[in-house]
């Protein structure tokens, strides 16, 4: 009993490992010509500009919540003044990055995943190394760089759509004017709130794009694997998200402690 | 001595076990430059596994695969992908990148490998497609074509940068007589032309007709290695029983 919780254990930590050193290498040979651009700019397009939509929608919805939960909150103080503030800083700091890294996870984990997972089962990725491409830099670096460049970007869009919706339903509430609504929303929020917190997205970026390419390329046995694959990246990367959040968030207190 | 006389490729003593499946037992051969060698064997023996190891695809558990006299499972990444440039592949399945055209699939390894302009890249991939009888499927998707077609689609790709050395899984299996003779035809003009030929066949009569030199694989090892006339002559009943057969595929 114990001994198959310990090697379970292990056999986790062997592949945490693995998937490391995978997005180290990554890191490594993204310095390294050949720079492959066009690949970039194609998958920031297709892993960032196409997660925008749901991105904004989702942001304007959580903005609505977030401002009705804020006002419960802040009215009890007879606060109400506040409640652009607290709105924004909750959703800049935290809320913003955090669910736009799941989101994200979702929409682009899973198909980094099934993409490079049914390119492996179907041998795409050897008759790339036989056209003498580096598959690992062509396939897995670029995606793993766009999913850091889009990840600040849509955090950015998810951001400004939250605040937009709780100013929607702060105004239906209360009739604040938009200008007075912008004006105490960023009143509270410094530069040490915004920066970092955005920042980190940059890391969930790296985690999502190295989990799902990693278990892409480890995909074997057919269809019923790349469906493994594309349901496994959704689930690590969710979860290292989360955790690594925690870290990050100490981190971010430690070295900006005005913050704190 | 010319250059064709030159060994192109040569496998010295490899051996590839997949855990405790041995595939390859210490098989030794020559392929000589601009010549056909054909490679025949029931399925599932290592026909593909051996045509991946010349490739630098799989590597060798013990022994060595050379190519021009390099030992390709030793050479660092950037001096394989040297190698590879001058090797042409078609995978048993095709294995087109299914995210782009037919056509793009042919000058995909112009765009990463030429200075070529576009005009100039799609005039010959445009050609390479005529030369399989595809000239009308440029922009088709690989999902829309039919498994012969697919075949023939990365044949064109595997000969899109007229490689020195063109290995070929089993080019006409899944295509019709007429067709598979066009084929055959095909890599005979390319033979003419100087290309080392490494084909995976099960079909006899295009084997004899392509060949110099065939080989057959059984059980990790190979069984005979010679002419058509002396594998027809071989002391293996098995061989002979191949060498008469009129399979297709
Ligand atoms: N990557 C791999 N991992 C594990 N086993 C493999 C792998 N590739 C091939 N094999 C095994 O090696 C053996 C030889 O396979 P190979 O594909 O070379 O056969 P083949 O001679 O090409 O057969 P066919 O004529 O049917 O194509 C098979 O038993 C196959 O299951
Ligand atoms: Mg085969």
């Amino acid at each position: 009993m114990y001994a198959r919780v310990g090697a379970a254990i292990l056999a986790a930590l062997a592949e945490v490992g693995e998937v490391s050193l995978f997005g180290l290498r990554a890191l490594r040979e993204a310095l390294l010509p050949p720079y492959e651009f066009g690949e970039v700019i194609r998958h920031v397009y297709e892993i960032g500009w196409k997660s925008a939509p749901l991105i904004a929608l989702s942001g304007f919805a959580i903005g609505i919540v977030l401002s009705m939960h804020t006002r419960a909150s802040l009215e009890r103080f007879g606060a109400e003044a506040m409640i652009p503030a607290g709105l924004a800083i909750a959703l800049i700091r935290e809320t913003g990055p955090l669910v736009t890294g799941l989101l994200v996870s979702g929409r682009v984990g899973a198909g980094i995943g099934a993409e490079l997972g049914a390119m492996k089962v179907t041998e795409q990725i050897d008759a790339l190394e036989a056209s003498a491409v580096d598959s690992f830099k062509y396939l897995a670096v670029t995606r793993i760089i766009a999913c850091i460049i889009a990840m600040p970007m849509l955090t950015l869009i998810m951001d400004f759509c939250g605040i937009v919706g709780g100013y929607l339903a702060e105004s239906t509430i209360s009739g604040m004017s938009w200008q007075l609504y912008f004006q105490r929303a960023f009143s509270l929020v410094e530069f040490n709130d915004f920066i970092p917190a955005t920042m980190k997205t940059a890391v969930f970026g790296m985690i999502i794009g190295t989990i799902a390419s990693y278990l892409g390329f480890s995909t074997t046995q057919g269809t019923e694997g790349v469906g493994r694959t594309s349901t496994r990246s959704v689930v690590l990367a969710s979860m290292m998200i989360i955790v690594s959040n925690v870290v990050l968030v100490k981190l971010i207190f430690f070295l900006f402690p005005a913050t704190g | 001595m010319t250059a064709e006389n030159d060994v192109a490729i040569r496998l010295d003593g490899v051996s590839k076990a997949f855990g405790a499946l041995k595939v390859l037992d210490n098989v030794t051969l020559d392929i000589k430059g601009g010549t056909a060698f054909c490679l025949l064997g029931r399925s599932g023996t290592g026909k593909s596994v051996t045509l991946k190891h010349i490739i630098g695809l799989l590597k060798p558990d013990s022994g060595h695969v050379l190519v021009h006299g390099k030992k390709i499972d030793e050479l660092k990444r950037q001096e394989l992908s040297e190698v590879r440039r001058s090797m042409g592949f078609l995978f048993q399945n095709a294995a087109l990148f299914d995210s782009i055209s037919v056509g793009e699939n042919v000058a995909f390894p112009m765009r990463r490998h030429t200075d070529w302009d576009e005009a100039k890249i799609r005039e010959v991939s445009k050609a390479k497609l005529a030369d399989v009888g595809l000239e009308k499927d440029y922009d088709k998707m690989p999902g829309d074509l039919s498994g012969g077609m697919k075949k023939r689609a990365g044949l064109a790709r595997a000969m899109a940068l007229d490689p020195e050395i063109l290995l070929v899984d089993e080019p006409s299996a899944g295509l019709d007589p007429i067709t598979a003779g066009e084929i055959d035809d095909l890599l005979v003009e390319l033979k003419k032309k100087g290309t080392t030929l490494v084909v995976v066949t099960h079909n006899i009569p295009s084997a004899r007709h392509i060949g110099d030199e065939l080989a057959m694989l059984h059980e990790g090892k190979l069984i005979a290695q010679g002419t058509a006339a002396e594998l027809d002559r071989s002391e293996h009943e098995l061989v002979r029983a191949f060498m008469r057969s009129e399979g297709a595929g």
